[in-house]
């Protein structure tokens, strides 16, 4: 069984941690993740650094700016973590742009992500019917979950599409924003939380998007099975560096 | 074969919609929508109309009588430069906005490059009073001061792109995630034959107004619809995709599109995307696009800031990979001489961007009776500045 399927039969209350690889320094990466696994989060984004991230906010295009600086390219990061499955044992999902996947090679990228362990991947921009069309056939013969995103705005009617053509969870944007950019949440979010819930899915959901602190990752798992935070993990990176990661993740979930 | 958009949004290999899930619901509601509402009566009328009384169309095919002389062929100019706010860009815009309010939305929001576009955009709103948001790279907005002003006049919002490279291909990434934050009131207007499907189609589709104009007066003129040649210059593509629309389907036509070469091809700084650009994904469509061997999009160079764009229209990926169009680009030097030039035969000054399609008849031979058609896609006003520093008239 996938690793991401796995965990989610096994934990409530899930924690996902993103973060962009090569960021604050390029040899960070492999370093980030073994310290957000000793604090015991669930599962992990490594997000592959973009030039143009159209829908993320001003912290993750920052970070995404600072990595390419940094050097980092896609044919770097698999390097970084060719060995990462002799340490870490948890889901470890790859998260990026399209663009830099389809220069890759798709089949390549996702053979060596296979190769590496790798049990997801989360690309924005591939809508569904390109997925679909073109890619899933390749994703599937490399075990590779594909996990798309859901917002207040999508109707019930393209869920069940999105639940039917997904087989781990469900990424599920609390608010109509790029990442980053809410503050707590209001009824809005909870009667849309409840919504979906209600369509009972195949597929559990981890809520992402303005996810923060303690109280707003305590009201996005009242319903939904995990959630993932971002940008407000990012920040801390930027202003306490590694030593910053314990103590974030310890004040999320005491 | 087709040189049309499918029904999937695809050009040949190119277009598609390549967007975040939160921007699904917009790009189909347009989808669902555009050529139902672009074929309803009222629209038409009113579409036209405007286009009539408030643009100036039909714009002149002009004759060219010196310049021909000069090259040795028949060269007629379409005057889009006579356009009200001075380029072509405004018949797009036009269309969208009464695109817009059908949709029932009252938010307006553009991206753009050296300011025509945005001048367009905040033209059509303060017109039908609507807000409007432009966003302009941080850069952009020093360099160019003027178009800064003109759409503060019109009423708009001008927001300063201050992520990435700071320019036109940022400020397109900042309007698409105000469109991410703001899904239900607002409308984007983009400004080219570019982003997912059903843009570039319904951009071309407006525009289309100019080669629809190109047939009826060239068979009052030369007793034919169809010249021998078409040409445009191409950053984006929107004056490009209007003057080729009606001719895609005819192959005697020959369609020649302009890139701009900037300091050279081969100089680094370029943007000759169809000799530089490899097939992927800028702002939502599969097309040819300047990129780093990572798939890092890369920051395009032309003295013309409305050809400084990394990728290009589906359409004319489409056109370039099939071969129905020839593809030629043209250097800053040679664009600035071609612009200076048709100031002195006609009597016009020419956007530089207009000024790269006029300056390949020194390089590409036509014979004494083949009719060209050039689009003069703006005027040269918004540039003085750069032709002042260039020949150094102050």
């Amino acid at each position: 069984m996938n690793r991401i399927n796995k965990k989610l039969q096994e934990s409530q209350k899930l924690l996902s941690i993103y973060f962009t690889a090569g960021y604050p320094e390029l040899e960070d990466t492999t370093t980030v993740i073994e310290k957000l696994v000793e604090s015991g989060v669930d599962m992990i984004e490594i997000g592959l650094p973009f030039s143009d991230p159209l829908a993320d906010g001003p912290t993750i295009q920052e970070s995404s700016t600072a990595a390419l600086k940094n050097g980092m390219t896609t044919a770097k990061l698999f390097d970084q973590i060719k060995d990462i499955r002799k340490t870490v044992d948890i889901p470890l999902i790859v998260m990026g742009y399209f663009n830099p996947m389809l220069q890759y090679g798709v089949e390549k990228f996702c053979a060596i992500c296979a190769e590496i362990g790798i049990d997801g991947l989360i690309m924005p921009d591939l809508p569904l019917a390109e997925y679909e069309e073109h890619y899933q056939a390749t994703f599937e013969k490399y075990g590779l979950k594909m996990i798309f995103l859901i917002t207040p705005q999508t109707s019930d009617e393209r869920i069940r599409q999105i639940d039917a053509a997904s087989d781990g969870f469900i990424y599920m944007v609390s608010s109509a924003s790029t990442t980053g950019k809410t503050s707590g949440f209001s009824s809005v979010q909870t009667d849309y939380f409840e919504r979906i819930a209600a369509l009972k899915l195949k597929n559990p959901q981890i809520v992402g998007f303005g996810i923060k602190d303690e109280e707003t990752f305590k009201a996005a798992t009242q319903t939904a099975k995990g959630a993932i935070i971002g940008s407000a993990f990012i920040k801390t990176l930027t202003e306490k560096g590694l030593d910053g990661i314990e103590p974030f993740i310890k004040s999320i979930r005491p | 074969m087709n040189y049309n958009v499918n029904e999937k949004g695809y050009y040949g290999d190119f277009g598609g919609a390549y967007i975040p899930e939160m921007l699904y619901p917009n790009v189909e509601e347009l989808r669902q929508n555009y050529l139902k509402v672009m074929q309803e009566p009222d629209f038409q009328e009113e579409f036209k109309a405007l286009l009539k009384e408030y643009v100036g169309r039909p714009t002149p095919l002009y004759y060219a009588k010196r310049f021909s002389e000069k090259y040795g062929t028949k060269v007629y100019l379409k005057r889009e430069d006579l356009c009200h706010t001075g380029a072509h860009k405004v018949n797009n815009t036009i269309g969208q906005i009464l695109m817009a309010k059908r949709l029932g939305k009252n938010r307006i929001i553009a991206e753009t490059g050296a300011g025509q576009h945005g001048v367009a955009t905040a033209t059509v709103c303060a017109l039908m009073g609507l807000e409007c948001i432009v966003y302009m790279g941080a850069i952009d907005i020093k360099r160019q001061a003027p178009n800064v002003a003109r759409m503060k006049m019109l009423g708009a919002t001008v927001v300063p792109a201050e992520s990435g490279s700071k320019t036109l291909k940022d400020a397109t990434n900042e309007a698409i995630r105000d469109w991410i934050n703001n899904p239900t009131d607002t409308h984007y207007i983009i400004g080219s034959v570019v982003g997912p499907h059903p843009y570039p189609d319904m951009v071309a589709r407006f525009q289309s107004v100019i080669s629809e104009e190109v047939k009826k007066q060239l068979l009052e003129k030369e007793g034919k619809e169809n010249p021998d040649y078409v040409v445009a210059c191409v950053g984006g593509g929107s004056n490009a995709a209007g003057l080729f629309y009606h001719y895609l389907d005819t192959p005697e036509v020959g369609i020649i599109a302009v890139e701009a070469a900037g300091k050279g091809i081969h100089s680094g700084e370029s943007a000759a995307t169809s000799a530089l650009g490899k097939e992927g994904i800028i702002h939502g469509s599969k097309t040819l696009l300047m990129q780093t061997d990572d798939g890092q999009i890369t920051e395009p160079y032309s003295i013309s800031a409305g050809l400084d764009y990394p990728g290009v229209g589906p359409m004319h990926a489409h056109l370039f990979r099939s071969g129905r169009g020839e593809f030629i680009s043209i250097t800053d030097d040679d664009a600035m001489q071609a612009g200076l030039e048709l100031c002195k035969l006609e009597g016009i000054i020419p956007a530089i961007e207009s000024s790269h399609a006029l300056a390949i008849f020194e390089e590409r031979k036509f014979k004494k009776d083949d009719v060209v058609v050039v689009n003069l896609s703006g005027r040269g006003d918004k540039d003085l500045n750069t032709y002042i520093d260039y020949f150094k008239l102050a």
